[in-house]
């Protein structure tokens, strides 16, 4: 919690909030191991129609979700189908609980009219979500409807729920998931991430599940979904990398820190805390693709998951930018992983990244927004975006997936260096009010790397509580 | 000795007086005044006199310390030999179904041979407690030898202890009353004001029509005045039910005084026997006492709703019946609140209630509504609380053996979590 955070939150800090009407962050809810999915009721409803009520109904009992639906025979039968003891719910019932999460189910959405279904839903109960707690609307891909009506009512989601995400307040967030139609079965791994508490700093965005991610297997392990699998980490000495790392090894990871040769010393203490091994390395030197592919191949027979985190910035406004600043940032931020990627995914079925893997990597949201002072930085991050579009089709012939990251304002020595007065606007120029940690961004990037999330490719998401900027 | 095998109980018929309002015709009528009156009212038309029977079983949810032998008082008041014996029970609103329970397993196992079940309430003369801390100054008092002592003791009377505890409508473990348990279990269920007062006014219509047609003549004693149920209003509309205001769940509530049962005063008493003990005094048996089924539910915890027991009771029941809900001719479902019943109706038809709270592959289903309370019920006769089973028995049994047979279903829900069902066929 940021200084300003633990202030509001004091008894006099909040008073004096309320009078000067500043903004008032609510400390964000954390996942802890062993926690359960969700700590609380889930409201679980949908427009008459939809094809999502009985994934999403098994989806929230495996989770061991206390769950409430509408009476209607489709919702509780779909409840009853996956053994949910689901109370009923009605829009007057005087609820006197509050909410963890509402989940609407809006693929039975084919027009504009019948976008009333969101507000039948939504207006009685958007009030009584929890501190904390998650609105989550699953449709259909505007680009898969059949009829441009479907198609308009579908893509009309998104604005909806970018507005709510700034209207929900008390740490709550929402997100909007396309489920393209052939994916039902391969909602739980996103699902259950934007329910619990490690997708606390994700709000307002828009995920796509395709249907080539193949069904999760009813034994998997939730707790340690990454047991077996070897992941690389990029710039993993401190920062969100060093997050990453440990959230990987949290995940049952054998984790392959690398960094610069100058911070060993900080690479091998963040890998031996987490029982991983250390890589140190410029990755902008000619010769790292295949030094990385090789230690990978040699020491791991393979990599399973690999992060793409290493980042700097060289900030000036373009007029006063020399070249090497624009070229360092672009080589270390976009080049190298380009550079890096292909020599890992080269050789067909013989390649170092194995079958099933998982590239995931660090944009910005300078790179979707653009920043003054941030050219360089901006563009780098902007062309990270667009590794992830070009080789999403590729990785998906291989069942592997390529997904990024964009934080937003995150608490690190980075953006400690940033001056006060833009620090603080950083921090406070969102919906949640408040910068992200580090783990934020390492919990999204898990969950990019879960095996039960192979659907999910050609994504960007961001973490930065739905920062103003650029959204 | 092996004991006999079981033998079929049956109801003959019964008789109550009718059921007053609150504070009204029988303001000054007591439980046993109300009880005996019932009791001799079927002594009359059975032709019971100076008979001694198995037992008499009856109860009062709201009873003074003085009645603690209250039908065993009752039955030595009324026309049935001294001799007969007689018991009381308490199960809430379920005390006068409960007792025809016990009367009919002891018909079945042949320990007796005819009995009578019932109950008696008011709210009129209900009992009043001593304030707490007075009760205690008295006791004190009592316990002095000398008179300073007690003097002493008694002067510590303040007067704001000289105010009674009233007893109060509301379950001792949550403070809800009845009505706000339920105003709960309605919303859920999402039951509508609509629906509810049209229960209402079908419930008043049916009791009117049924005393029309004569069909309360041999079922109703006129007493104290009172020829018919003071609480029916044969005029009854939604226009004028949609008008009153909600007394429970809040200003959005869609509870009414006029869907929920109000505060009555009664006696309702069933003549149960053997088939035999029935022939040899030429007496026709109305209906089989076939089965019974008693649930509770933890509506403490709010794991389900105060009034939902019956909707785990009947399932019971049906499965060891081999039956289906859709198995009946005519439902009796108590309505202490319209929303009750159709909150159990509801749930009845839940995929999800069914599943996962009873343990069923499929819903039970819907009932056709024709078939419901087809005589009125509470809504339009009032209950007086233990007086409802004996009034519902005796109702069911005659209308299923007019109809020239058939089956009937009992449903009454009860304070503390309870409900008690039962079965019978003519
Ligand atoms: N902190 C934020 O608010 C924020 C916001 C948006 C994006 N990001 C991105 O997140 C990533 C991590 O940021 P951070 O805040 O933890 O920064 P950080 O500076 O604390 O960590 C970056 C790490 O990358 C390593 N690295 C840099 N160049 C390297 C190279 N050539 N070879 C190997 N390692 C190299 C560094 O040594 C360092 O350990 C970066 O890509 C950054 O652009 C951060």
């Amino acid at each position: 919690m940021d200084r300003y955070t633990q202030l509001v939150n004091t008894p006099i800090g909040k008073t004096v909030a309320k009078q000067v009407g500043l903004p008032k962050p609510v400390p964000l809810k954390r996942h802890t191991p062993g926690a359960p999915v969700v700590d609380g009721r889930v409201l679980l409803g949908g427009a008459p129609g939809g094809r999502l009520a009985q994934s999403l109904a098994q989806v929230l009992a495996d989770a061991g979700a206390e769950v409430s639906t509408p009476l209607r025979p489709d919702l509780r039968a779909a409840a009853a189908e996956a053994g949910l003891d689901a109370a009923p719910w009605t829009p007057q019932a005087s609820v006197d609980h509050r909410y963890a999460a509402l989940v609407f189910d809006a693929t039975g959405i084919t027009e504009s009219a019948q976008l009333d279904e969101l507000h039948a839903f939504f207006h009685p109960t958007i009030r009584k979500v929890a501190r904390c707690g998650r609105a989550i609307v699953l449709g259909t891909p505007p680009e898969s409807a059949r009829k441009p009506a479907e198609a308009v009512a579908q893509r009309a989601l998104e604005g909806f729920t970018r507005a709510i995400g700034k209207e929900i307040g008390r740490g709550a967030t929402v997100q909007l998931v396309y489920v393209e139609p052939g994916a039902e079965d391969q909602l739980a791994g996103t699902v259950r991430f934007f329910l619990s508490p490690r997708s606390a700093f994700v709000s307002a965005q828009v995920v796509r599940i395709g249907k080539e991610g193949g069904k999760v297997p009813s034994d998997f392990d939730w707790e340690r979904p990454l047991a077996g699998k070897v992941a690389l980490v990029t710039g993993a000495s401190r920062g969100i990398g060093a997050a990453i790392a440990s959230t990987l090894a949290r995940d049952g990871a054998h984790v392959v820190g690398l960094d610069v040769p100058a911070l060993e010393e900080d690479l091998k203490a963040v890998a031996a805390g987490i029982g991983g091994s250390a890589l140190a390395l410029d990755i902008t030197d000619a010769d790292a693709p295949r030094a990385i592919a090789s230690y990978l191949r040699r020491e791991h027979r393979g990599v399973d998951v690999v992060v793409h985190n290493a980042g700097i910035t060289r900030d000036r406004t373009l007029g006063r930018m020399d070249a090497d600043r624009w070229n360092a940032v672009i080589a270390v931020n976009l080049s190298s992983i380009e550079r890096i990627t292909d020599a890992l995914i080269e050789g067909g079925r013989k390649a170092v990244l194995n079958e099933g893997g998982r590239i995931v990597c660090v944009s910005s949201i300078s790179g979707i927004a653009g920043n003054a002072g941030q050219t360089n930085y901006a563009t780098s991050k902007a062309g990270v975006i667009g590794i992830v579009n070009a080789y999403a089709p590729e990785l998906a012939r291989r069942g592997a997936t390529i997904n990024a990251v964009a934080p937003g304002f995150i608490e690190t020595q980075m953006t400690a260096k940033v001056p006060l007065a833009i620090r603080e606007a950083g921090r406070r120029m969102s919906s949640l009010w408040q910068g992200g940690l580090p783990v934020d961004v390492a919990e999204a990037i898990a969950w990019f790397a879960s095996p039960a999330t192979g659907g999910v490719n050609g994504n960007v998401v961001r973490v930065c509580g739905q920062s103003l900027l650029g959204a | 000795m092996t004991p006999a095998a079981p033998r079929r109980a049956v109801v003959l018929g019964g008789n109550r007086i009718p059921f007053a309002r609150s504070d009204s015709a029988y303001k000054k009528a007591s439980n046993q005044d109300m009880l005996t009156a019932a009791l001799d009212g079927l002594v009359e038309r059975f032709g019971l006199a100076g008979e001694r029977l198995g037992d008499v079983v009856a109860g009062a949810v709201l009873k003074h310390s003085r009645d603690f032998n209250l039908t065993r008082e009752c039955v030595l008041g009324s026309r049935l030999a001294p001799e007969t014996p007689a018991y009381d029970i308490q199960q809430a609103c379920g005390t006068g179904l409960e007792a025809a329970i016990l009367v009919a397993n002891k018909i079945a196992l042949g320990q007796i041979e005819a009995g009578v079940a019932g109950g008696v309430d008011t709210t009129s003369d209900a009992p009043l407690a001593l304030n707490e801390d007075l009760r205690s100054i008295l006791l004190d008092a009592n316990r002095e030898k000398s008179v300073q002592g007690r003097l002493r003791q008694l002067l510590r009377v303040r007067p704001q202890q000289l105010a009674p505890a009233i007893p109060r409508n509301e379950e001792p473990r949550t403070g809800l009353s009845m009505g706000e348990h339920q105003a709960r279990t309605a919303a859920e269920w999402g039951i509508t004001r609509e629906a509810q007062d049209e229960l209402a006014m079908r419930s008043h219509q049916n009791l009117a029509a049924a005393y029309e047609r004569g069909f309360q003549d041999d079922l109703v004693t006129p007493y104290l005045g009172l020829e018919r149920d003071q609480n029916l209003r044969p005029d009854s509309s939604i226009e004028k039910l949609a008008k009153l205001k909600p007394v429970f769940g809040g200003a959005d509530g869609t509870m009414t005084a006029g869907n929920s049962t109000p505060l009555s005063d009664g006696a309702a008493v069933a003549l149960l026997a053997s088939e035999e003990w029935a022939k040899q005094r030429g007496l026709t048996p109305l209906a089989t006492f076939v089965d019974a089924e008693t649930a509770a539910v933890d509506y403490v915890n709010g794991r389900e709703g105060l009034l939902m027991a019956p909707a785990y009771a009947v399932p019971r029941l049906l499965e060891r019946n081999g039956l289906t809900l859709q198995d009946f001719d005519l439902y009796e479902i108590h309505e202490a609140f319209a929303s009750q019943v159709l909150s159990t109706l509801a749930a009845w038809e839940d995929p999800v209630f069914c599943t996962q709270r009873l343990g069923r592959s499929e819903p039970l289903g819907a009932i056709d509504r024709s078939k419901l309370n087809v005589n009125g019920s509470s809504l339009a006769a009032g209950h007086p609380f233990a007086a409802t089973g004996g009034r519902i028995v005796a109702a069911l049994a005659k209308a299923l053996h007019e109809r020239g047979g058939g089956r009937g279903l009992i449903s009454i829900c009860a304070a503390g979590g309870q409900g008690v069902v039962a079965i019978l066929e003519a």
